[in-house]
């Protein structure tokens, strides 16, 4: 395996040593290790000295080795999603952002409407001086009974905004394609190019809900290149985050997948106890979604005999709350029909686009990477596992079930340690020059990950991001395939994907 | 259904007293900003540089609530010499001018347009346009639907509809490729109505200020009638803001 570089998660690499092959090898690699059941974490191009490449950071189907590779593109190139779909979404991502042209790609279509980054001529031949809606046709199907229903941007209710296009008969869904963007705000270009100090507040902002993941994503990042260490009692405080956001996230889903299938009392219950697991996040850092807590060095926050107390009684009062509410929702049988065999995943499928995160697992892809690649503390935590895996919504709603116990073990277990984190000083940093690295976190969506390119100089030449969205979008179209139209908000639901991690 | 009452029972009466009865947050929530004006200058230029919001002016030794994040970094380097956030979570104010502030706030209630109570008091319905955030500020405005707040007691209702609304809150910098949208919501709005502008993106741009791809400030594309701070604002600042400027 020459042509591919072994690294591991979090550590800092002389892109010297990066393998850059020619195309003909680079494609040839790809397509294998996507065949045989391998996953693509990061696939991006960058300009570097005026010559576009791209970077590939690849994950075995064992899911225990992490490999980098890349090569030098010009203008355009023989399309891997032709021989696998998993790179689907990344060629596209690739046309947009560096107009360089993925041949044979079958569906290239925008990402998220923007000019490309380069000055190229645009791939889809869109005119930026005007505003959404550009140049995108939609997967169309034709007959007399069948109808197309379009929906958003703007949604009937408060979520972000995102354009859904079924194809239907009758209330059969077709097909539904999934339209985003809208939530744009150019974050990769604006992380390369701002002050350092500004870095943490723009991770914590890729996605609101993630907060504390995408922000260790790149806290781990900056550590791994500026060769800063994190004490122990910070790492402590930094997994209990990751898992109140977790536990927040999912409760907050349970209870609107209640509510969806109009079984009220579960919805008003998870309501506010996900409130209460924000407000221990408020504890912990002083803001409800961990904003300004993550720091690289460290954390800005130590949790004292005070913090302790007060998150391990609460904690002890919501547990068998949490408990009693999630057996009312999973013991109604009202609800099980709804849940039971609705937007179903296959693991084929799932396989094939490469899920990740809890809707991977409910289809049967146990891949976790706190168990797989951990960072901070998870490396000697227990791990999780789920029984059902059938792919449906009540998989989804199930595997989130049993990560909101497993989180809070993790959290008590993690709170008996006892280690105060060093009090908090503001760190001045400098990145190693001509260096490469990627982080990789199991935010409650599934797996994150960061990767940065510093130039000769040790500026940022390159700052790549993937929200877990960017894999599971594409799951919830599949979950819609032959399903009740008036099923979708319950598809979507139990995915509950990010528009803005995606759209970045 | 022996499972549902043994559930409620459990659960019993959670609505917050508020705004009858005060709340008090927990000592690291970071609000309204206290701020020692006698501050030896260099250490306000420190924090002023530092600021990753560039919000504080040192020269007038002032932050701008509707560029800060509350990221509390100034406070740390201070040593809270300087600024020191207090837990006093009602910041919601009438002009922007006032968001630049030397550590207090105008009473908002006496700012609001009379009419506006007079119309919206009693019943106030609002479209929420989630306009290239990070979806922060729609998850702590949508908190406000759970039974902790109870927006719906005060007459408070968010609607599907712009139709149906008296006016719009809009979240998020307003990327370009939400500007279509939201104008055109606003337009579809019968008047009068209420503009409200609900956190750091949607009054100044936030964390991405400097960005191509947004519009920075929604008052630049229509006029803003209430601007509630916070990057999210707490549930209870905006909750504050509506009660106190329409009732």
């Amino acid at each position: 395996m020459d042509n591919l570089l072994k690294i591991s998660n979090g550590q800092r690499v002389d892109r010297e040593n990066i393998p850059n092959i020619p195309f003909e090898s680079f494609r040839r690699e790809l397509v294998q290790f996507a065949n045989e059941g391998g996953n693509i974490v990061q696939f991006f191009a960058y300009v570097d000295n005026g010559q576009s490449k791209l970077l590939a950071v690849l994950r075995n189907e064992a899911n225990d080795a992490l490999y980098v590779t890349g090569c030098d593109v010009e203008g355009s190139f023989s399309s891997l999603t032709k021989e696998n779909e998993k790179f689907h979404m990344f060629e596209r991502e690739i046309a947009e952002q560096y107009g360089v042209k993925p041949d044979g790609h079958p569906w290239l279509k925008m990402v998220r409407y923007h000019a490309n980054y380069n000055r190229k001529p645009d791939a889809f031949g869109n005119n930026y001086n005007f505003d959404i809606p550009g140049n995108y046709p939609y997967f169309t199907v034709e007959g007399e009974t069948v109808h197309e229903v379009a929906v958003g941007p703007v949604h009937a209710g408060i979520i972000e905004p995102g354009h859904f296009r079924f194809q239907c008969v009758g209330e059969r869904v077709f097909h539904l394609e999934i339209q985003l963007g809208y939530q744009h705000r150019s974050v990769e270009t604006l992380m390369q190019s701002v002050p350092a100090k500004r870095l943490p507040i723009i991770a914590e902002t890729i996605a609101g809900d993630t907060t504390i993941g995408h922000n260790l994503c790149h806290c781990q990042a900056v550590e791994a290149l500026a060769g800063l260490s994190v004490d122990e009692g910070a790492s402590i405080v930094r997994t209990i985050a990751l898992e109140l956001e977790r536990i927040a996230n999912h409760i907050g889903d349970l209870g609107a997948l209640s509510l969806d299938v109009a079984f009220n009392p579960p919805a008003a219950y998870f309501g506010r106890i996900r409130g209460e697991y924000l407000n221990l996040t408020q504890i912990l850092g002083g803001s409800r979604f961990g904003r300004g807590l993550v720091r690289p060095g460290g954390v800005t926050h130590v949790m004292g005999d005070e913090q302790v107390k007060l998150l391990s009684e609460k904690l002890a009062e919501l547990t068998p709350e949490v408990e009693h509410v999630s057996e009312l929702i999973f013991s109604a049988h009202t609800v099980a029909a709804r849940f039971e065999d609705t937007g179903k995943v296959s693991y084929e499928n799932a396989e094939k686009i490469g899920l990740v995160g809890y809707a991977g697992r409910a289809c049967g892809l146990a891949y976790d990477s706190r168990v797989s690649f951990p960072t901070e503390c998870y490396d000697d935590l227990p791990a999780n596992k789920n029984e059902k895996t059938d792919g449906d919504v009540c998989s989804r709603a199930t595997v989130r079930r049993e990560e909101i116990m497993h989180s809070t073990d993790l959290i008590n277990t993690l709170l008996e340690r006892k280690v105060e984190a060093e009090a908090y000083r503001p760190r001045e940093y400098q990145l190693a020059p001509a260096s490469f690295v990627v982080t990789i976190n199991e935010g409650w969506r599934g797996e994150i990950s960061h990767c940065l390119l510093t130039d000769d100089a040790g500026n940022l030449l390159r700052y790549k991001v993937k929200d877990p969205s960017f894999h599971n979008w594409t799951g919830l179209a599949l979950s819609l395939r032959d399903e009740g139209i008036s099923d979708f908000p319950l598809c979507n639901k139990s995915f509950n994907l990010s528009y803005c991690g995606f759209d970045l | 259904m022996y499972e549902v009452i043994k559930n409620r029972l459990e659960q019993g009466h959670r609505t917050s007293k508020y705004p009858k009865e005060p709340i008090s947050l927990y000592k690291r929530f970071r609000g309204l900003p206290r701020i020692d004006s006698n501050c030896d200058q260099a250490l306000v230029k420190l924090c002023a540089d530092s600021c990753p919001q560039d919000a504080i002016d040192a020269q007038s030794k002032k932050i701008d609530l509707g560029r800060c994040v509350f990221c509390g970094l100034c406070e740390t380097l201070s040593g809270g010499k300087f600024i020191q956030f207090s837990q006093n979570f009602e910041l919601g104010v009438a002009n922007k001018s006032d968001l630049l502030t030397g550590g207090s706030l105008p009473e908002l209630a006496e700012h609001s347009k009379k009419h506006f109570k007079k119309l919206f008091g009693r019943s106030l319905q609002l479209r929420q346009i989630s306009a290239a955030g990070c979806n922060a500020c729609e998850a702590d405005t949508n908190v406000l639907n759970t039974p902790f707040f109870d927006l719906a007691r005060f007459g408070i209702q968010f609607v599907a509809s712009p139709r149906h609304a008296d006016g719009i809150h809009v979240t998020g910098p307003i990327s370009r490729n939400m500007k279509a949208a939201v104008i055109s919501t606003f337009e579809a709005v019968p008047s009068p109505k209420v503009v409200i502008a609900s956190g750091a993106c949607s009054i100044s741009g936030g964390p991405f200020y400097g960005s191509d791809e947004i519009v920075g400030d929604l008052d630049s594309l229509i006029p803003v009638d209430l601007y509630i701070p916070g990057c999210p604002p707490h549930p209870l600042t905006t909750l504050h803001a509506l009660l106190n400027y329409f009732k």
